[in-house]
């Protein structure tokens, strides 16, 4: 029950990238935790590649931020010498590569999503071992075992921004409130034709599910205003 | 009032806290089912000494001694009982406090904790717990460590209950919910300028 210091910081995470009609969004909470210690309660998971691609990050917190200041610094290279933006194909790939030639070392999960003119908004898986897989919507991280059932049941195709943006948000809450390393704030990051937005919702804004309670600022509240129900007692 | 299945929070109504006879409040931390078992030899323990029906009855000091033998004779088994015990009640105006862990470590103190609490709860109560605190002060000091531990432990859900115990009697609060804050302006964009970073 001592918290292990020296575990490595991973990432127990909830991740999630859509694709809506014109752009994608991903979706990610911000607990980084060192084995039962909460390291960082606010940490920004969703990093940026290029200016059109971002990449969220899951595992490892040490492997997934090498791997991406890596290939961040490629596709640099890459456009510079392209003259034009790099395509979200081709940063997938190129993290794909380090996944797959690595695999013995690397412990980490990611989930590309950008836009380009050529395809317009995509989002690519790419897991533990390195495979890359274009999809529709995806999701990654320890949180994600429970949202699997959700996904099934609310995901649909040609969804508006609005719509694509409150599912994800939607879903990583409700992955916080099942999952114990995942938790924090939802951030999110909606790229499209016009540009990238971030957005932040905190802990309390987030909508109540089973069991959860209202937030109040103390318990002597309940107790002074009177209005309480009785305490419970044996 | 989490019930944790490995890093899944299973059970979000798990009751921790439960009074023992009619001076001691007991909580637990660790595996349930080990908890409800310890509560089971409890009940038997006080329906005996009940049965000698002779005005006497067990209080906190006799609760936390017989837990503690029972923890350690069962670590010496090498089959402990998972749990870290917080025992404290209020006997013919004598309040008691205690602790006892899985391997029979056992103390009394004017301010105990288990797990994480530990670590991050004791230091701010040993700040700011004074003698003859109201009630109203405990429990500002007992919200302000329990918020910490929401923020910093995993295992911790935004569910508490709040149990009080004085020779008038026992009283255990309704679940309620603690308001977190999220405002820090370094949290809206934390890797602005350090890309890739957290």
């Amino acid at each position: 029950m001592d918290p292990d210091l020296s575990a490595p910081h991973s990432m127990g995470t909830t991740i999630i990238g859509v694709t809506y009609d014109g752009g994608v969004v991903l979706g990610a909470d911000s607990r980084t935790s060192t084995g039962m210690y909460v390291a960082n309660r606010a940490s920004d998971k969703i990093t940026q590649l290029t200016d059109n691609v971002y990449v969220c990050r899951s595992g490892s917190a040490a492997d997934s931020q090498i791997l991406s200041d890596y290939v961040r610094y490629f596709l640099n290279q890459h456009t510079i010498q392209l003259g034009q933006p790099a395509t979200v194909k081709v940063a997938a790939n190129l993290v794909r590569l380090f996944s797959y030639q690595n695999k013995n070392m690397l412990q980490t999960g990611l989930i590309i999503g950008g836009w380009d003119k050529y395809e317009g908004g995509q989002i690519y898986s790419v897991p533990l071992g390195g495979t890359v897989l274009k999809q529709p919507f995806t999701i990654g991280g320890s949180g994600s075992s429970y949202l699997y059932g959700f996904f099934d049941q609310a995901w649909k195709d040609g969804m508006s921004k609005d719509e694509a943006e409150k599912l994800v948000v939607k879903a990583v809450s409700l992955a916080i409130a099942r999952d114990g390393a995942s938790g924090g704030v939802v951030r999110t990051v909606t790229i499209n034709a016009e540009g990238v937005t971030r957005n932040f919702y905190s802990g309390n804004s987030l909508p109540l599910w089973h069991e959860e309670l209202e937030p109040r600022n103390s318990m002597l509240d309940i107790l002074l205003s009177g209005a309480s129900p009785e305490p419970m007692s044996i | 009032m989490a019930g944790s299945y490995g890093s899944t929070l299973r059970y979000k109504n798990v009751e921790r806290i439960k009074s023992i006879g009619k001076h001691t409040l007991l909580g637990a931390s660790g595996e349930v089912s080990d908890f409800q078992e310890i509560l089971r030899y409890l009940d038997e323990l006080i329906i005996y000494d009940n049965m000698w029906d002779d005005g006497n009855s067990l209080g906190p000091k006799e609760v936390h001694n017989y837990l503690t033998r029972v923890m350690y004779n069962r670590r010496n088994k090498f089959d402990p009982l998972f749990n870290s015990l917080v025992v404290g009640g209020v006997k013919n105006g004598q309040k008691y406090l205690g602790m006892v862990g899985m391997i029979g470590t056992h103390y009394e103190d004017n301010h105990v904790a288990t797990g994480f609490g530990n670590h991050l709860a004791r230091p701010l109560m040993r700040a700011e717990w004074h003698e003859d605190m109201s009630f109203e002060e405990a429990v500002k000091l007992l919200e302000k460590c329990l918020l910490v531990l929401l923020y910093r432990d995993r295992s911790a859900i935004n569910k508490f209950q709040i149990a009080k115990i004085t020779e008038e009697g026992v009283t255990i609060s309704e679940p309620y919910a603690l308001k977190t804050f999220w405002g820090f302006l370094a949290f809206q964009n934390p890797t602005k300028g350090a890309e890739g970073s957290w």
